[in-house]
């Protein structure tokens, strides 16, 4: 498999670098840099129409457009996996209007634009991390008013959040959020890490890498600067627990890595697989066998099934 | 005998906007005192006023001139200036008013209801309670009926219950609006000793009562209403 | 249960405009610990711009509305940082609204609502918060197996009684009242007034208290005022504003009313 692949010649001269205009570069990296200054906060920005639509990353794309470089390496990823349709049109068109190198490892990488996870491998001071963001507003479940959550978080009014996780423990028995679920960052506000499954949570803690949400439909932009303090939300009784498997990655055998469950046939086979690509096969390729290998190869293809959600 | 209470100079009118403004004067000039340890008939003939007089002493009823001053605290507080902050306070510790009808709110037991002055007072639950049930004992109200709302009663059983209320607590002043009407010859014997309980323990009372046994019984004087009313001494 | 002297909200010469009409002019008015004030008259009287404004939810023209805050002493409330007045409303005062449904957050249980306040005052530990939404289930005399059922599922005389868990919650010492009784059926009512009152005594609650019915009025409040074309055309205590009133308005409101 070839890690990192420059794409030559095929930046189209019709588009300007990264396909956005120098101005709307620019006015995204003053939001991005309020949004660094405020850690959690959501900052407005004028969202531009991209050429997809809205849910395949417009958001991502246009925060990743405004802080990539010629020298970057980019690194695409859907639910962990780099060669899913929405990763792999969105690395080519970055490969194609920046003309940048591409790569699948993530510790080539450094930008990481991703939707729904957060890679396995520990990120670095020199990367960035791009998530795509659909709802980027937390307290939106139980207040529709984009007057009164604002106010919400200007106020550090914060007890709805807690509304929702009671509700699910009284429904449910433990907190039956995994996906979105709410974290404190700062100890001053609270945030939407995007639909990353809880799994996650703790890696945004302290993370070396700057992260950085972009929402494009609903145009804000939002960050975590390097090394913030992201704790998420829990009850004393009940608090915060990531999601643990019974089973190992059917193909590496990693028991620490968030696993997906793919159904093999219609008997009822299933597997347990890493959803994340590269932290798979960089492990296959240590010598590492899950109960399912075979010693066969397997392309990467396994990984389109939803997570555990 | 120490003063409780006195009227001075009081008038009463009512004016009925509703009706061209015509205005009904009741009284004027009234000059009343009431003492403790003795028990006053309020008289004069059915429309007299007599209850409306005793309204004005509770202060249900304001007055259109005048005075009326009670002993309150160990102080005297002109109830027809006083603030409705004080006139509840002087109610709640000094003075009880035994009305003809009940008024409450349904669903209430009726142990609660009359126990509630009492327990306003800040005697403990228990003990307020305890000494609900004496009374309605005394009062011949059947123990079956103390956890129902008294608004299921019988008229002269309401008026019992009323009445536990009225005397449950040990007021300086009490007003008695016709505590008798409705009763039969025991329960009214019962009400004359309660009474004549307060007269002992120095209560001031002021009566309306319908029939001259009972006045007899009670009353250490009596207060004619009639020689107030407006007109009368033309 | 003693009444402090010490008033625990001031009302002083308040009036809302809205352009040239008058919502209300010149009403003032205190307030003590554990006083119950109703305010009565006609639709349209300016009852409920009045409990607007002196609940700090529409800032009046003219006029100030002080607090008696359990930290700060007495306070304008007009004058408070939003962030204070905003703490204040969910703590130590209360709302309860003639509709159920403008006060409870529909889409969540019973228990989440009653607890809401509690979370928002800082209350983290689960079965604390569900303790205490299942206790207030009890005072409001709604079965506890109904914790965590949503309130859409409720009547409309549980869903009131669940409001008034939800506001009682953190102990508030001022709850405002509009028409709590308004749209109930009468025997509802009877149950909604009796726990009422039983709440005001034992939690020494001051309220006040909109109402265009005059025999809840009697039931619940200690003092009236009478509201006419935005002014307070008689006020005093309750049983002599009804038996007594000296105000041809009044009168009327009585005479038409007052049937019992």
């Amino acid at each position: 498999m070839e890690q990192t692949v420059n794409n030559p010649a095929q930046a189209s001269s019709a588009y300007n670098f990264a396909y956005l205009d120098e101005q709307t570069k620019r006015m995204i990296r003053r939001a991005l840099l309020k949004a660094v200054a405020i850690p959690g906060y959501q900052v407005p920005f004028a969202g531009r129409e991209m050429p997809m639509p809205y849910g395949w990353g417009t958001g991502g794309v246009q925060v990743t457009a405004a802080v990539i470089g010629p020298d970057d390496t980019l690194k695409v990823i859907d639910q962990g996996a780099d060669d899913t349709t929405n990763a792999v049109s969105i690395r080519q068109f970055f490969a194609k209007t920046a003309n940048v190198a591409t790569t699948e490892k993530t510790a080539k990488a450094s930008i990481i634009q991703t939707r729904h996870r957060i890679p396995e491998k520990e990120l670095r001071e020199d990367q960035i991390l791009v998530y795509q963001v659909p709802i980027p507003e937390p307290l939106r479940f139980l207040e529709p008013r984009e007057t009164e959550t604002r106010k919400m978080h200007a106020l550090e009014e914060y007890g709805l959040m807690h509304v929702k996780l009671y509700e699910d423990i009284s429904r449910h028995g433990h907190i039956a959020t995994t996906y979105a679920y709410p974290v404190m960052v700062n100890d001053r506000y609270v945030m939407d890490p995007s639909p990353t499954p809880k799994f996650d949570n703790p890696k945004m803690d302290m993370m070396a890498a700057l992260q950085l949400f972009g929402a494009g439909r609903e145009k804000r932009i939002y960050a975590l600067p390097p090394y913030t303090k992201v704790k998420s939300l829990d009850f004393e009784d009940h608090p915060f627990e990531v999601q643990s498997w019974k089973d190992e990655c059917g193909m590496c055998g990693a028991t620490d890595s968030y696993l997906d469950e793919v159904i093999l046939d219609d008997k009822g086979n299933r597997m347990f697989v890493c959803s994340d690509t590269d932290y798979c096969s960089e492990r296959q390729d240590a010598g590492h066998r899950g109960p399912q290998h075979h010693d066969q190869p397997l392309g990467t293809s396994h990984s389109n099934g939803k997570a555990a959600e | 005998m120490s003063e409780m209470l006195h009227a001075k100079k009081v008038a009463k009118g009512f004016t009925l906007h509703t009706q061209g403004s015509v205005t009904i004067p009741v009284f004027e000039g009234v000059e009343f005192r009431l003492n403790a340890g003795e028990c006053i008939a309020l008289t004069g003939e059915s429309g007299s006023g007599k209850s409306t007089f005793m309204r004005m002493l509770y202060a249900n009823y304001t007055c259109s001139s005048g005075s009326i001053s009670v002993l309150h605290d160990g102080d005297w507080l002109d109830i027809t200036t006083a603030s409705p902050h004080a006139i509840l306070d002087m109610r709640k510790r000094t003075m009880g008013y035994v009305s003809q009808f009940l008024r409450v709110i349904p669903r209430v037991p009726t142990l609660e209801i009359v126990a509630e002055p009492l327990i306003a007072l800040g005697t403990a639950r228990e003990t307020a309670m305890e000494k609900a049930r004496d009374l309605l004992t005394r009062l011949r109200i059947p123990e079956r009926l103390w956890q129902l709302s008294p608004l299921t009663f019988s008229g002269g059983e309401q008026q019992r219950v009323n009445i536990a209320r009225g005397f449950i607590a040990d007021y300086p002043i009490m007003l008695l609006d016709e505590p008798t009407a409705s009763l039969d010859t025991q329960n009214r014997a019962t009400v004359l000793a309660l009474i004549e309980e307060a007269k002992a323990r120095g209560a001031a009372i002021a009566g309306i009562f319908h029939d001259h046994e009972t006045r007899d019984a009670v009353c250490t004087g009596s207060f004619d209403v009639t020689s107030f009313k407006v007109g009368a001494n033309d | 249960m003693t009444r402090s002297n010490e008033p625990l909200l001031r009302v002083s010469d308040l009036t809302m405009m809205y352009g040239d009409r008058v919502g209300c002019r010149n009403v003032s008015f205190e307030l003590r610990p554990g006083e119950v004030l109703g305010i009565v008259g006609e639709s349209g009287s300016g009852k409920s711009t009045l409990l607007r404004s002196i609940s700090a939810q529409q800032e009046p023209t003219k006029g100030t509305v002080e607090y008696h805050t359990r930290i700060d002493g007495i306070r304008d409330v007009y004058q408070m940082s939003e962030a204070q007045r905003r703490l204040l409303m969910r703590t130590d005062w209360a709302f309860v609204h003639q509709n159920a449904r403008d006060g409870l957050r529909m889409n969540v249980s019973a228990g989440a609502n009653i607890g809401e306040r509690l979370m928002a005052v800082g209350d983290r530990h689960y079965g604390n918060i569900r303790n205490a939404a299942e206790n207030w289930l009890g005072k409001v005399e709604i079965a506890t197996e109904r914790l965590d059922d949503l309130p859409s599922t409720f009547s409309g005389g549980m869903q009131q009684r669940l409001q008034i868990a939800r506001n009682l919650v953190t102990s508030p010492r001022l709850v405002f009242m509009d028409e709590p009784t308004g749209g109930l059926d009468v025997s509802v009512q009877a149950r909604l007034l009796d726990l009422l009152r039983g709440l005001v005594h034992d939690l020494n609650l001051a309220v006040i208290i909109v109402t265009h019915d005059l025999a809840v009025a009697r039931l619940l409040s200690h003092r009236l005022m009478v509201m006419q074309r935005g002014e307070v055309i008689e006020s005093g205590l309750t049983d002599q504003v009804l038996d007594d009133p000296q105000h041809a308005y009044t009168q009327l409101l009585v005479s038409s009313i007052l049937q019992n």
